[in-house]
């Protein structure tokens, strides 16, 4: 199984082309805003007709995305856009399908269908936009939240365990997982390439931050003084390092990761661990996926891509095969096929 | 092989019931007999009745699976209620099915099997083939697992297989009884076990041992009769409403040209539309088995959007899970058919048992003004028609439609006279042409009011679509007050003309009867007979059966207005009235409902009826 190829030269498209006539209405300084231009920017550059682009979405701030970008597109109720896009893939695997989703649309009432459609590797592009918090109603915990927030629903703090995205999606035989950032719009493009390029259920984490509800969510993440700290951009093929003067690194030990210090205790680069994102062995990429600040930096990049085959290339492929050997060509064929009478 | 040494008898029509423990093939031994039945060129229609459990414990009642057939030379509309024949295989189904059987019915049972053990099983405190219960009967007890036995020994069959073909001897006696050949079965077993020609064989010899059997022992020296049946000429065969279902929505994408995307979740008794509509991808039928009855749904609205002929099957419990969806449907204006095979409900209520009572959660179980077309089959074979104007009436009209059969009509079947899909009326979707300047997402037909249908990958018709409140024309999200009356009233409106695109509502009899009987969906197999069969004796009645329930057909008012009594026969509480009511109030109607996972009887509508007519 290949990945898509790419071919710019026959469709030369622009970023103009995909900007909506509709006026955006996320709050001003809402992660959002980036991830909308970022995939402005993808778009032209996939080889794909614009007419050929179906984005689809729940509810929730970010499932206003499709009313935002100029291509077919379904806003449809919450959580149920995993199940939209089956449909629309299954009908016509030529389109190139963008599931746009939330935290509480995927993880909490779209749970269901986010695992599945995953399990089946439905050949989509499933961006999940986490800001940790229910943002369209304003600001109930979410499964993403972390224990202990005050939010309207947990006013003395939550005591519910959160869901990390990246270990659902490898519990749930994924084949494809990345996790990016709404502070980092180059990071953002290479991911959402990949995952374009990827044949099969690409999930992308992007921690999104709302600056209404639950701001700084990922302050360590992000902020100028401690980000270097806790962002770990995960390579395939390079040794995960991270940190200010890039010491750190990401070693196996046992059956765990640990941090460690290059030059420390006799630590050289080849003693830290080497990411292989195309390993179908999921271990690792469940230990990396589920690192979280403060005890670990975060791993952003891509983290899983594995080639399996896609349900909606098996299902086509079992009619075609179906075409092929069955004797029943037309409805009329079946229709008197079997036991039959004639009366004269 | 009719070597006849008694007298024959001929009848009008005859209803027989195959019962007998789960494991005995009465299911096979019941179809055997329609195949024959067919050949016969009789008219017949079919039931089967399953235990709940899938593996009920054997010898049991609750183990007792049946299949019931009636036949004869005219026109049959149902199973029949009572049977004039029952073949018993073992003390419990001889306890499950006396009260279906008539008075002076003829019961063929296994000897072998009415032994103490297989007595008390079945819950006798004595064996009723000596008691004389069964006095009023014309039994035909014999031993017919020996006889089995006999007559394959000497073939070198294994205790178990040679007991599995005892059904065949049964049938032997029926066929016997009934004056069939046995060419057509015995050239079924040639095909079905084509690999084992041991069993072949030993069915073969067992159906002979059966028939010969029969022969030489003369029960009572007469064999039956029933003539052909007057059909139309033609090319016919036997299908069951669920099968019926799935090949008109086939039909109904060849004719339209969209291809057939289901989504759909295992679920009693609606499950057989996903394994048929799944066993034809030479068909290009795409059948999703989604996680759940909302996938299910919301994935067919996906594929409508696509431009598939989208679809989604179902029973009650189902419906209630998919409420939301299809309000999404019908504001989107997309294409959807909703199947739901009607069973007892509330909540997991009766799930093998047929009911009507899903009407009212089909007219207004959703949130908002969400209206939805709504048809409701009124046989096993009407089904496929049902299917075939659901999807027209859907596509054509860009809006979903609930179609509405039940487990009678799904699992029972009927004569079906096969039609050439090129003499099916032309389905015609509203599809946008690509690059059209003048396209707008909810822009609307003049006169059906129905939007334009732009699929995904056409050239120049980009556009969003979704469950928020939509600008008229632009489909634009839009909170405006004002708009969204407007669009509530065109929604609205748009269901309502499809009174202009549905037949008149037929009344079958005098158009001044003293009582009008109102039914619809699956009752119209009992409605016809009953009210045929009064018309006969003179009785002034008639009836108006509906099949296209939202709208009503045009005319409905005017009917109702020309008969002093009506009378709405309902297998539920009354919702149909309930609904008429609402609709044409200026009306009394009289209501007989029964709620008990049972079909009418012929007797007690006839009774009400009478009762109505002499008040
Ligand atoms: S509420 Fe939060 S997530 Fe929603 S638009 Fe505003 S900032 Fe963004």
């Amino acid at each position: 199984m290949e990945n898509q190829i790419i071919d710019t030269e026959r469709i030369q498209l622009t970023k103009e082309d995909f900007s909506s006539d509709q006026m955006v209405k996320w709050c001003p300084g809402c992660g959002d805003h980036a991830i909308l231009h970022a995939i402005e920017n993808v778009f032209p550059n996939l080889g794909v007709a614009k007419e050929d682009f179906v984005v689809v979405s729940g509810i929730g701030c970010s499932s206003r995305f499709p009313y935002y970008m100029n291509t077919y597109g379904i806003h449809s109720i919450h959580g149920r856009a995993a199940a939209i896009a089956t449909g629309v893939k299954l009908a016509n695997p030529n389109l190139s399908v963008w599931m746009i989703s939330g935290d509480g649309d995927s993880m909490a009432i779209g749970g269901n269908h986010f695992i599945h459609v995953i399990r089946r590797n439905l050949d989509i592009n499933l961006l999940l936009f986490n800001n940790k918090i229910y943002g369209l109603t304003k600001g109930q915990f979410s499964p993403t939240t972390p224990k202990g927030t005050k939010t309207k629903t947990s006013p003395q703090g939550t005591f519910e365990r959160p869901f990390n995205p990246g270990e659902l999606v490898i519990g749930a035989q994924g084949n494809f997982f990345a996790r990016t950032i709404d502070t980092n719009p180059k990071a953002m493009t290479v991911v959402f390439m990949e995952a374009a390029k990827h044949k099969g259920t690409s999930v992308v984490e992007i921690l999104q931050n709302c600056v209404i509800f639950s701001n700084k969510a990922h302050e360590l993440i992000t902020s100028r003084e401690t980000r270097d700290e806790y962002q770990l951009f995960v390579e395939h093929g390079k040794p995960m390092i991270f940190g200010a003067k890039k010491d750190k690194g990401i070693v196996l030990k046992g059956t765990k990761l640990e941090i460690v210090t290059i030059g420390e205790n006799g630590i050289t680069e080849s003693d830290i661990l080497v990411h292989d994102q195309y390993e179908k062995d999921s271990g690792v990429h469940a230990m990396i996926s589920s690192m979280m600040p403060p005890e670990f930096p975060v791993a952003l990049g891509v983290i899983r891509s594995v080639k399996a085959e896609t349900f909606d290339q098996a299902m086509m492929n079992s009619i075609e095969f179906a075409k092929e050997h069955s004797p029943i060509k037309t409805m009329d064929d079946l229709l008197n096929s079997g036991s039959t009478w004639t009366i004269d | 092989m009719t070597s006849k040494n008694s007298k024959v008898v001929e009848l009008e029509q005859v209803v027989i019931r195959f019962a007998g423990d789960s494991g005995d093939g009465m299911q096979l031994t019941g179809s055997l007999f329609s195949d024959s039945t067919a050949f016969a060129g009789n008219d017949f229609a079919t039931f089967p009745d399953y235990p709940s459990e899938i593996r009920a414990p054997q010898g049991t009642v609750s183990g007792v699976s049946g299949f019931q057939i009636h036949f004869g030379q005219k026109t049959v509309h149902t199973p029949g209620d009572l049977a004039d024949v029952l073949v018993a295989m073992n003390p419990a189904s001889l306890k499950a099915n006396m009260r279906w059987i008539k008075e002076g019915a003829i019961i063929i049972l296994d000897a072998d099997a009415f032994i103490e053990k297989g007595v008390i099983k079945a819950g006798y405190l004595e064996d009723p083939t000596l008691d004389g219960s069964l006095s009023g009967f014309k039994l035909i007890k014999s031993p017919i697992s020996t006889l089995t036995k006999e007559a394959v020994k000497h073939l070198d069959l294994d205790m178990k297989s040679t007991l599995k073909s005892k059904n065949m001897f049964a049938l032997g006696i029926i066929m016997y009884l009934f004056n069939r050949e046995l060419d057509m079965t015995n050239l079924y077993f040639e095909r079905k076990f084509k690999a084992n020609p041991l069993v072949v064989e030993a069915n073969k010899a067992v159906l002979a041992a059966g028939f010969n059997y029969a022969d030489t022992m003369e029960f009572f020296g007469t064999t039956y009769k029933v003539e052909p049946a007057f059909l139309k000429k033609g090319k016919y065969r036997n299908i069951t409403g669920n099968i019926a279902t799935a090949w008109g929505f086939m039909a109904a994408s060849e004719r339209s040209g969209r291809p057939l995307f289901l989504g759909s979740y295992p679920i009693t008794p609606a499950t057989e539309i996903l394994q048929e509509l799944t066993n034809h991808k030479s068909l290009s039928v795409k059948a999703f088995q989604a996680e759940d009855e909302i996938a299910g749904i919301v994935s067919s609205i996906g594929a409508s959007y696509t431009g598939a002929l989208a679809i989604t099957t179902t029973s009650g419990p189902g419906l209630s899970l998919k409420s939301e969806a299809i309000g999404l449907a019908v504001m989107t204006e997309l294409p959807l058919v909703i199947v739901d095979v009607q069973r007892g409900g509330p909540s997991t209520g009766l799930p093998t048992k047929s009911e009507q009572s899903d009407l009212l959660q089909a007219l207004f179980g959703r949130n908002g003004e969400a209206p939805v077309i709504i048809i409701a089959a009124k046989s096993s074979s009407d089904c496929f028609y049902s299917a075939y104007e659901a999807s027209k009436l859907s596509l054509e009209h860009m809006t979903p439609v609930i179609l509405l059969t039940d487990g009678m009509l799904a699992n029972g079947s009927e004569v079906f006279k096969i039609p050439k899909v090129a003499d099916l009326s032309p389905i015609t979707p509203p599809l946008a042409e690509a690059n059209d300047p003048l396209y707008k997402p909810y822009r609307r037909d003049p006169e059906k009011l129905n939007r334009q249908w732009a699929i995904p990958g056409t050239h120049g018709l980009r556009h969003r679509i979704g469950g928020l409140e939509k600008e008229d024309v632009s489909g634009n999200v839009s909170h405006d007050p004002l708009n969204h009356q407007k669009m509530t009233f065109l929604r609205e409106e748009k269901v309502q003309r499809v009174a202009n695109y549905i037949p008149e509502q037929e009344v079958f009899g005098n158009p001044n009867a003293d009582l009008l009987v109102v039914s619809w969906g699956g009752t119209f197999g009992v409605m016809i007979t009953v009210v045929e069969k009064m018309q006969q004796q003179g009785q002034s009645i008639a009836l108006a059966h509906f099949k296209h329930i939202m709208p009503l057909p045009k005319n409905t008012e005017d009917v109702f207005d020309r008969y002093k009594k009506i009378v709405v026969c309902e297998i539920n509480n009354g919702q149909f009235v309930k609904y008429l009511r609402m609709s044409y109030p200026q009306f009394k109607y009289y209501q007989h409902n029964k709620i008990q996972g049972l079909p009418f009887m012929i007797a007690e509508l006839e009774a009400k009826f009478n009762e109505l007519l002499n008040q």
